[in-house]
């Protein structure tokens, strides 16, 4: 009895979760005449025309592959730089070990208004506006101390013994974190990966200040229809189903193993 | 786990702490110095020392924002947080449902933040949108591009959609953290489902979900994309978060002085609150340990 009314439960509050985006689903199968004219809990005459004008209009497409091309970018960045940092955390204690983790946590915690004019001044002191390196880049602000974060739980659960054990059988320190260590926490790397792409997926203010044209993002796109004249709502429906879609592929990846990578973070 | 005392650590900590410095530390100093200056053009600016941070720390617009961003960052938290838990304490623990349940939790934790505005403006229109026209069919007129309570609603229930889901996923970690054994000492004792929760689930929850508090205040504190989709801060100003207003200013207004001390301003709120949650973590954390 318990347990049925407890699946009920959570019955409920996934039919509440998906109804939003089952109706933008909707929407997406149906063409703009259709959607204004008629009320309709499931498209009547389903189209695929949306999803067709996205694949081959470059200005919509190419907006996806910016977005997947700065991500991954992003991901690599935030890692290779937090896998040692995150060693040093869990194994050492050095001069000021604390302050700075303190200063790395208060960057996921700044306000991106506040550093979106600098950013774009920086940024194009150095002749990077409109590069995809520039939006992975400014991304790192809020990824990489949550890379740093992440990883640190996943290593200190790691006993120390291995290490001493690797250094006693005459491994060299890339030698040990490279083929010994790394593949230990192979698990942490994936949590930690799928956490930077989620939040530089859908990081939109920065991504849009810092490109124009050439890598400009696909929810930036997505604005732009909606400032126009006259919005159609099929397609802007159908292009945000399909920025839903490589979030959903990641996921699924790493399925059992999302919630271990914040249980075992530290504080 | 004792750590070995070594200040060559700091070798390994030098590309992060690179990578974040270019990013937060020379814009962070660029925003210093606009917020001392008068600026009318690139080449004629005027010192005009804490000029702006008096004028902003006395705008009336800036004091109604903060109110409005403290109630909906409070709003947030009281909704979020015993939601989260609950829907945490229903969700399987092991199996196929239990990786079904996590994928379909944290399905809109991936869809980028303008979109989610698209999705509640599509959703609440009250002519082509599911819960819009279905308000409005009940007899109630509702229509968030014209009542402000009905976009204080809107605004709320996007944000709950939202963010309840990483709420769900932290207390969901925390529950999973509890070894068998405790579970089996509470029925041996008899304990009610309530006392379980009470004794054991919460206290062993307490690390997530301080993490879960600071990381909502601070992600609702600093809203910005949804709203701004959603109603552009309107009707009126009934929606103009802190973030909103700080925009407002700096590029529709192209006030750059006031813009980067109302930004300093913000920045150091949100920098005295991450203090006090970190106080507060580190206490926890050394609690649970003994």
């Amino acid at each position: 009895m318990k347990f049925q009314k407890r699946t009920i439960g959570l019955i409920i509050y996934f039919i509440l979760l998906l109804l939003p985006i089952y109706w933008m689903l909707n929407m997406s199968l149906r063409t703009n005449a259709d959607i204004l004219s008629v009320f309709s809990f499931y498209p009547q005459e389903p189209t695929i025309d949306n999803y067709l004008k996205i694949f081959t209009d470059k200005s919509w497409y190419s907006g996806y592959l910016n977005s997947i091309y700065y991500v991954s970018m992003n991901v690599v960045i935030s890692l290779l730089t937090a896998l040692p940092a995150a060693y040093a955390f869990s194994r050492y204690s050095f001069l000021g070990d604390k302050h700075l983790f303190f200063w790395l946590l208060t960057n996921r915690m700044a306000p991106p208004a506040v550093f979106l004019l600098p950013f774009f001044q920086l940024y194009s002191t150095f002749g990077l506006i409109d590069t995809h390196f520039a939006v992975a880049l400014s991304h790192c602000l809020f990824n990489v101390p949550l890379a740093v974060w992440i990883l640190e739980g996943f290593m200190s659960g790691i006993p120390r013994e291995i290490d001493e054990m690797a250094y006693i059988d005459g491994y060299s320190f890339p030698r040990f974190f490279l083929t010994i260590f790394t593949p230990l926490i192979r698990t942490g790397i994936g949590v930690t990966a799928f956490f930077c792409f989620m939040f530089s997926w859908v990081e939109l203010l920065l991504a849009r200040t810092l490109t124009t044209t050439a890598a400009k993002p696909i929810a930036a796109t997505m604005t732009r229809t909606v400032s126009a004249s006259g919005l159609d709502w099929g397609l802007l429906a159908a292009a945000g189903i399909l920025t839903i879609v490589p979030g959903a592929l990641v996921i699924y990846f790493v399925r059992n193993h999302l919630a271990k990578g914040f249980a075992l973070g530290r504080v | 786990m004792k750590k070995w005392q070594d200040n060559k650590a700091w070798f390994m900590v030098i590309p992060v702490f690179l990578v974040v410095a270019v990013s937060a530390i020379l814009p962070l100093m660029t925003v210093v110095n606009y917020s001392l200056q008068d600026i009318f053009g690139p080449d004629q600016r005027v010192f005009v020392g804490i000029e702006w941070y008096q004028e902003a720390l006395t705008d009336p617009r800036l004091h109604a924002a903060l109110k409005r961003q403290l109630l909906f960052s409070s709003l947030v938290l009281l909704i979020e947080i015993p939601l989260g838990i609950l829907i945490a304490l229903m969700m399987p623990k092991r199996g196929w449902a239990a990786s079904l349940s996590l994928v379909l939790v944290a399905l809109p934790l991936l869809i980028p933040w303008n979109v989610i505005g698209t999705i509640w403006i599509i959703f609440m229109r009250p002519d082509i949108g599911l819960l819009g026209a279905a308000i409005n069919g009940l007899g109630i007129p509702f229509d968030h591009t014209a009542a402000p309570f009905d976009a204080w609603v809107t605004v709320l229930m996007m944000e709950v959609w939202h963010w309840t889901p990483l709420v769900v996923l932290l207390a969901y970690a925390g529950l999973q953290a509890i070894p068998e054994a405790y579970f089996q000492a509470a029925r041996i004792d008899g304990a009610s489902t309530w006392a379980t929760f009470r004794y054991i689930q919460l206290p062993k929850m307490r690390g997530v979900l301080t993490i879960a508090v600071l990381l909502r205040f601070m992600d609702s504190f600093l809203i910005y994309a949804e709203p701004f989709v959603l109603t552009g801060g309107g009707p009126g100003n009934s929606t103009t978060f802190l973030s909103i207003y700080l925009v407002k200013l700096a590029v529709g207004q192209f006030d750059l002085g006031p813009a980067a001390a109302f930004s300093m301003i913000y920045f150091l709120i949100a920098l005295l609150f991450c203090w006090l949650f970190y106080q507060a973590l580190l206490k926890v954390g050394t609690g649970d340990k003994s």
